[in-house]
C-alpha cells in the first residue's frame, strides 16, 4: 500500500450530500476481475453523457461541463471536498480504488458511510472528518479562489488552508500507523498467529457448533 | 454495573486480543463469497503465496450476475452472453475449486442470493460473527449473529487471518412497539425506520432491532428489517434470539444436528440483550403509525406513506436538503406535491436479499392470486432468492399464480436489484421494487426506482401505479 505522510494538492469541490458508491463506480465496471482501470470511470454517470460501458476508451466520450471535475479549474485536483455520508451504499472497495486512481489521496468531508471509510485506509485514501461548519467554510473558500489548495499532514493530524488557519482533525491510532508507514494488514495480522491459534482452541471447545458444517 | 447488550456479548465471544489503541482482532467464523468482490483477493492471496485460514468457514455461491431466464441457465456458464460477467462467475468457480472452498454452481439448486442461501443452509448461526463482500450481510443478524459487509480487502485478510481488525462500535436501539395493521410488514418497519433515522442514522452503530412488533415478525420478516440495517447507515443489525429462531434452524444443513443442535440452542438463548443494558441511542416506533411506505427519491430515506404527497421543495429551508430534494424530484421525473398513488409503473420487481424468500412470495402471490397485471405495464418479474426457495414456491403452486396472473416467473439471481446482469430497467422508467435501494441508475442507468413491500409491489402491478394494498383486499 502506498504511505500517506503529507499531501499539499488542489481541491474539488462535490456539493451533495450521500454520495453513494453506486455513483463513485457504477455497477458494469464492477465485473472486472482486477483492481486497476477504475480511474477513467470514477463518478461515470455523472461524468459523461454517454452511457459507459467497461473496456471502453474513455478518452473519446463526451464529457460533461457540468459536473465539476470537468471544470478546467479543478483539473489534477487530488483533495475531494465533499458533504454528508460519503460513500454510502455498497461495499465495493472498487470505489475507493477509483477514487485513488484518478489521483484523489484524501476526501475531507462531514461524516463518510462506515464501509467506504474503512475501506479507504486500505488504499492509502485518507477520508478526513471535519465539522460541518468547516467543511461550509471550505467549499466556500474553495468556490471563490481558483487553484485553491490544501496541506494535509497526517502525523500532526492537520490540514492547513492558503491563508495559513489550521484544523485538526481525528484519526484513530492503529489506522494512521498503518497508513503513514503503507503497512499491509495481513502481515500484521498474522504475527499474532500463536493468538490466533489459541483463541480458536477456546472457541472450538466452547462453541463447538461454529465448527460443525 | 451496566449489563450487556447483545452486540457487546457478540464482540466478547470473538474478541482475539485487544491493542492499546482500541482496535481489536475479532474472530470470524463465517465468511461467504460471491463473484463480484472475491476475486481481487484471491489474487491477493496467490501473490503472497497463502492459503485460507479455515477452508470450511468458507461458503460461496454466484449471484449478481447470474441470468435469470430458463434458456440462458439451463445453458450453463457458456450461455452467460456477457462476456464480463462470465468471467466473473467463472474465477469464482477457479478460485473455489483451486482452495477447496463449498460453492453453489449456477447450475446447483442450492444456489441464490448469498443472503437468502446462507440463512436457508443453517450456515448462518446465532453468535457467529459472518461477514461477506457485500453491504447487505446485515441480514444475517436477523439470526443474533454480529454480521457485517467488507471490502475486498479485508475478505482476503479473513481469507488469510480468519480474523478481522476492528473497532468495537456504538450501541443503537430501534423498538417498535404494538401490532401492525393489516397489509403493512416488516418491509414497510423498515422504511418507515429509515424514515425517521435517515440514511446516516446508524452510521458507527450496530443496531438492534426490539420491541413487540419486531418479536412478532417471522425470521423472514427480521431478515428484511436486518437487510436494510445498511440502509439506515449501520452495517451491523441484529436482532435476539427466541424460539422462532431456534426453530427456524432445527434441521438445516449447515446447523448441528440431534443432541448436538439442543446443546447449541441452550447456548443461543441467551444471546439477548441483559434488561438494564445501556443503549448509547434510542429510538422508538409505535407501529400503529406504520403505512404501507413508498419510497419517492433517489435515497432510501426519501420515503412516505402511500396515501402521501411527494415534497416541495420550495417548502424546504435548509439548502442542502432543499438541494437534494429538488435533484431527486428531477431524476425521479415527479413534481412538488404529486400525489404518490399518481406514479405510473413501467416494471415491477419482486426479488432481491430483502424480499426473495418464501414468506415473500406468499405475501405477493396472495395480492396476485385471480388478477391480472396491468396492460400498462412492459414487464412484472418475480425473482426467487434461491433454488430452494424456487422449488418450494412451485410445490405450493405460487408460480402458477404469478404466471396466470401475468408475471414472468424466473430463475434464482439478484436479478433487477442492480442491473448487472440482463434485468435492467431503461431510463426514465419507474420501477416498483421490493429491493433495497433507490439510488440513481442502480437498476438501470437513468432508471426510477421505489422500494416497496411484496404486497405493495404485486398491488402495484395490478393497478398500474401505486395503490394502498389494503384497499384491494
Ligand atoms: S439482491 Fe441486490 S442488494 Fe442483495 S446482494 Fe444481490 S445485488 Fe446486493
Amino acid at each position: 500500500m502506498t504511505p500517506f505522510t503529507t499531501h499539499a494538492g488542489r481541491v474539488a469541490p462535490l456539493d451533495r450530500a450521500n454520495v453513494d458508491t453506486d455513483q463513485i463506480i457504477p455497477k458494469q465496471f464492477l465485473k472486472s476481475i482486477k483492481r486497476t482501470g477504475f480511474g477513467p470511470n470514477l463518478f461515470d454517470e455523472w461524468r459523461y453523457l454517454d452511457v459507459g460501458q467497461p473496456g471502453q476508451d474513455c478518452a473519446a466520450r463526451p464529457l460533461n461541463p457540468d459536473f465539476v471535475l470537468n471544470q478546467p479549474r479543478y483539473a489534477g485536483a487530488s483533495v475531494l471536498l465533499a458533504r454528508a455520508n460519503f460513500g454510502c451504499g455498497s461495499s465495493r472497495e472498487h470505489a475507493p480504488w477509483a477514487l485513488a486512481e484518478y489521483g484523489f489521496r484524501a476526501i475531507i468531508a462531514p461524516s463518510f458511510a462506515d464501509i467506504f471509510f474503512n475501506n479507504s485506509f486500505k488504499n492509502g485514501l485518507l477520508p478526513i472528518v471535519m465539522e460541518a461548519e468547516t467543511v461550509d467554510a471550505l467549499f466556500a473558500q474553495c468556490e471563490a479562489s481558483e487553484g485553491y489548495a490544501l496541506a494535509i499532514d497526517l502525523a500532526a493530524q492537520t490540514v492547513t488552508r492558503p491563508d495559513g488557519e489550521v484544523h485538526r482533525f481525528e484519526v484513530d491510532a492503529f489506522r494512521k500507523h498503518c497508513l503513514l508507514h503503507g503497512l499491509d494488514d495481513i502481515g500484521l495480522t498474522l504475527q499474532h498467529v500463536d493468538a490466533i491459534r489459541a483463541f480458536e482452541a477456546r472457541h472450538r471447545a466452547a462453541r463447538p457448533w461454529v465448527f460443525a458444517g | 454495573m451496566a449489563g450487556k447488550t447483545l452486540y457487546d456479548k457478540l464482540w466478547e465471544m470473538h474478541e482475539v486480543s485487544r491493542r492499546d489503541d482500541g482496535s481489536s482482532l475479532l474472530y470470524i467464523d463465517r465468511h461467504i463469497l460471491h463473484e463480484v468482490t472475491s476475486p481481487q483477493a484471491f489474487e491477493g492471496l496467490r501473490l503472497a503465496g497463502r492459503q485460507p485460514w479455515r477452508v470450511s468457514a468458507n461458503l460461496a455461491t454466484p449471484d449478481h450476475n447470474v441470468p435469470t431466464t430458463k434458456a440462458e441457465r439451463d445453458g450453463g456458464l457458456a450461455a452467460i452472453v456477457d462476456e464480463v460477467s462470465r468471467l466473473q462467475v467463472q474465477t469464482l468457480d477457479e478460485n473455489c475449486a483451486d482452495f477447496g472452498i463449498t460453492e453453489f454452481k449456477m447450475d446447483d439448486v442450492r444456489q441464490g442470493i448469498v443472503h437468502v442461501v446462507g440463512p436457508e443452509q443453517g450456515a448462518t448461526l446465532p453468535g457467529m460473527t459472518i461477514v461477506c463482500g457485500d453491504s447487505h450481510t446485515s441480514t444475517h443478524g436477523a439470526f443474533g449473529a454480529l454480521a457485517h459487509g467488507i471490502g475486498t480487502s479485508e475478505v482476503e485478510h479473513v481469507l488469510a487471518t480468519q480474523c478481522l481488525v476492528a473497532q468495537k462500535m456504538k450501541n443503537l436501539r430501534v423498538t417498535v412497539d404494538g401490532a401492525l395493521g393489516p397489509g403493512v410488514t416488516a418491509k414497510d418497519v423498515v422504511l418507515a425506520i429509515i424514515g425517521k433515522i435517515g440514511t446516516a442514522g446508524g452510521n458507527g452503530h450496530a443496531l438492534e432491532f426490539a420491541g413487540s412488533a419486531i418479536r412478532a415478525l417471522s425470521m423472514e420478516g427480521r431478515m428484511t428489517v436486518c437487510n436494510m440495517a445498511i440502509e439506515a447507515g449501520a452495517r451491523v443489525g441484529m436482532v435476539a434470539v427466541d424460539e422462532k429462531t431456534i426453530d427456524y434452524l432445527r434441521g438445516r444443513p449447515f446447523a448441528p444436528q440431534g443432541a448436538d443442535f439442543e446443546a447449541a440452542a441452550a447456548q443461543w438463548r441467551t444471546l439477548v440483550s441483559d434488561p438494564d443494558a445501556v443503549f448509547d441511542k434510542d429510538v422508538h416506533l409505535r407501529a400503529e403509525d406504520i403505512r404501507p411506505q413508498v419510497s419517492w427519491g433517489t435515497s432510501p430515506e426519501m420515503v412516505l406513506p402511500v396515501d402521501a404527497r411527494v415534497p416541495d421543495p420550495a417548502r424546504e429551508d435548509d439548502p442542502v436538503r432543499k438541494d437534494a430534494i429538488t435533484r431527486a424530484l428531477r431524476y425521479m421525473g415527479l413534481a412538488p406535491n404529486q400525489a404518490i398513488t399518481d406514479i405510473r409503473l413501467d416494471r415491477v420487481f419482486i426479488g432481491s436479499c430483502t424480499n426473495a424468500r418464501i414468506e415473500d412470495l406468499r405475501a405477493a402471490a396472495a395480492v396476485a392470486r385471480g388478477r391480472r397485471v396491468a396492460a400498462t405495464l412492459k414487464q412484472a418479474l418475480v425473482v426467487p432468492g434461491s433454488g430452494l426457495v424456487k422449488a418450494q414456491a412451485e410445490r405450493e403452486g405460487l408460480d402458477r399464480i404469478f404466471r396466470d396472473a401475468g408475471f414472468e416467473w424466473r430463475e434464482p439471481g439478484c436479478s433487477m436489484c442492480l442491473a448487472m446482469n440482463p434485468d435492467r430497467l431503461q431510463p426514465g422508467e419507474h420501477c416498483a421494487s421490493t429491493s433495497n435501494r433507490n439510488f440513481e441508475g442502480r437498476q438501470g442507468n437513468g432508471g426510477r426506482t421505489h422500494l416497496v413491500s411484496p404486497a405493495m409491489a404485486a398491488a402495484a402491478a395490478i393497478a398500474g401505479h401505486f395503490i394502498d394494498v389494503r384497499e384491494l383486499s
